[in-house]
């Protein structure tokens, strides 16, 4: 996924000479082509985050579509207040790739643990937030980051993760995307926890249970007609994301079907990172079995939510 | 400790006259940064009698040099100087941080002749930066003029952006520092010491000079001087004492920034400044 957002980033900026590009201080190699090639709108600034926001914020003034790449972590946390003063109070055409959203640097601890990045990012105004699910979702967002009106964040995800998305489907920033339909229960999901809902809809469809898949690659601004649509025929709620559930996808969804007011209500439940930071290490999918963002979490939330025995 | 001035220059009239309507913008608006707003007068006054090309009428046009008030909180100054070329009407002024004005207590870019929202320090260099490398990959002639505080450099960002500034050989960016020595709890020797100052701008790859902030044809010197040197950006130390120009207000932190102001003090600072030297 990261390899196939950073490819598109050098074939757009082939065709659009307004297209710049700033790394941090990426791993040796990252987009050497657009470097030979487009050495005017190539730039590895170093490891120094506030100041590379504030100069994409000055370039894009100068009317450049700006993408700049580092880790997630380091991307959000350490220079929120540029991407808030600079970046989005501003409304200015700059896209922050985060590699590794989540969990994917497990081995590396929590310093470089994204667990909070789309909750924090989704309270500025002016901020659109993408978690695609796969490298060819991937390939269908970027194109359409070129000429979106202000910042976006793309959050990426691990890489060579299995594709799970359809080709034919159209994708457009801000749309929900319909991956099943069902009238008991509704899975939300975002970035890769769609495997998760796809694997368990199978598996309670084997049961008689009906599930709808409503996969969110934007989490901001959230597809509420959507969301409101699906919602509406089910009985349960369930989303899952790889984020904490304070503040992310869970919460968007809450706060949109609790002010809808839909009757009969709905029950709901978020699955995600809990209130804490991870202490352990080992492999994305050990973090993710271990606060139980995974198929058979999902199942058996439906199952309670149902009140199946 | 660098200390440029060796005798003071007197305040001609130009400077009284802008001391004047700043305190008339703090007057109605009942608030304000003060110090830091009389130290910024003659190098604002400079830059906008004489040294940035602009056009009020197109605040958008493009061979305008960029102009960033890094250090936002002394706005009033450059609203006066706006305002008195033309950027917006003189009610606006008396409008300073009311609800239904333009001007805050910050910059904004809505207002015509500001390109940036400023007033969390250390934004101002970095955004520069990028605007003068896009000026120099395409060629154009225009500069980048970012003011900061001397407080406001205790912001790591800033010296980021500077060796990212001395990286790219930014000749194009001028960096003007209001070095009055004060910052809002004590002096910047107490709070964090940022000497050798102007070894530090020279170390981070900035040619640099030092100037009496308050003077007005030693800073169209050093102005007119720029690019010190080819291929590296430049830093202007200026410097300046806060609350310049009304005695009692002079390096005294009460005067940092007031709010509910007395109709008694606007009284004493008008009556100060037309007794300046």
């Amino acid at each position: 996924m990261r390899e196939t957002c950073l490819d598109q980033v050098y074939q757009l900026a082939k065709t659009d000479p307004r297209i710049v590009f700033i790394g941090s201080d990426l791993g040796a190699g990252t987009l050497r082509k657009f470097k030979e090639e487009m050495a005017d709108r190539f730039y590895m600034e170093g490891i120094s985050e506030a100041h590379v926001v504030g100069m994409a914020a000055g370039m894009a003034l100068e009317g450049m579509i700006v993408y700049v790449n580092t880790i997630s972590t380091f991307i959000t946390r350490r220079c929120f207040e540029q991407i808030a003063v600079d970046v989005c109070l501003h409304k200015l055409n700059v896209r922050l790739i985060g590699n590794g959203g989540g969990l994917v640097y497990a081995p590396l601890g929590p310093t470089h643990l994204a667990i909070e990045d789309i909750s924090i990012l989704r309270a500025l105004p002016n901020m659109t937030i993408t978690a695609v699910a796969d490298a060819g979702e991937m390939r269908r967002l970027m194109p359409q980051t070129v000429d979106h009106p202000g910042p976006i964040y793309i959050r990426l995800a691990k890489g060579y993760d299995p594709i799970v998305t359809n080709d034919e489907v159209p994708f457009r920033i801000g749309k929900g995307i319909p991956m099943r339909d069902g009238r008991d229960a509704l899975l939300v999901t975002t970035g890769i926890t769609l495997k998760s809902a796809q694997e368990a809809a199978k598996m309670l469809a084997l049961e008689g249970v009906e599930t709808a898949i409503l996969h969110m690659p934007t989490i901001k601004p959230l597809d509420t007609e959507a969301l409101l649509h699906h919602a509406a025929r089910v009985r349960a709620i369930v989303v899952i994301e790889e984020n904490t559930i304070i503040g992310g996808l869970g919460s968007a969804v809450a706060e949109v079907v609790a002010e809808a007011g839909l009757s009969p209500a709905k029950k709901f439940r978020r699955i995600g990172i809990p209130d804490v930071f991870p202490d352990r290490y080992g492999s994305q999918a050990n973090l993710m079995d271990h606060y139980k963002i995974n198929t058979d979490q999902v199942v058996s939330t439906v199952w309670a939510l149902l009140d199946r025995k | 400790m660098s200390a440029i001035p060796k005798k003071a220059v007197p305040l001609d009239e130009r400077s009284r006259h802008l001391r004047r309507q700043i305190v008339r913008v703090l007057e109605r608006g009942g608030r304000g940064h003060i110090g830091t707003s009389l130290s910024l007068v003659e190098m604002l006054r400079v830059l906008f009698d004489g040294v940035l090309r602009y056009d009020p009428k197109n605040p958008d046009w493009p061979k305008r040099d960029r102009f960033i008030l890094s250090k936002g909180h002394g706005c009033i100054t450059l609203y006066v100087l706006l305002q008195e070329k033309g950027f917006f009407p003189e009610e606006e002024l008396w409008k300073f941080c009311k609800f239904d004005g333009i001007l805050g207590g910050h910059p904004d870019p809505k207002v015509p002749g500001i390109e940036v929202s400023t007033g969390s320090l250390g934004h101002g260099l970095p955004v520069g930066v990028g605007m003068a490398l896009m000026a120099k990959r395409r060629n154009a002639g225009h500069r980048v003029f970012v003011v900061l505080g001397d407080g406001e450099c205790n912001e790591g960002s800033v010296w980021e952006a500077a060796m990212s500034a001395a990286k790219h050989k930014l000749d194009n960016l001028v960096a003007m520092v209001d070095y009055n020595k004060q910052q809002s709890y004590s002096s910047t020797y107490e709070v964090l010491d940022l000497e050798p100052f102007s070894a530090k701008w020279e170390a981070f790859g900035f040619a640099t000079r030092e100037v009496d902030g308050h003077d007005v044809a030693a800073l169209e010197r050093v102005l007119a001087a720029v690019p010190f040197q080819t291929g590296r950006p430049s830093a202007i130390i200026c410097h300046t004492v806060k609350g310049k120009g009304i005695p009692f207000a002079e390096n005294d932190m009460r005067w940092h920034h007031k709010s509910s102001i007395k109709d008694s003090e606007v009284e004493d600072m008008l009556c100060a400044i037309e007794a300046a030297e």
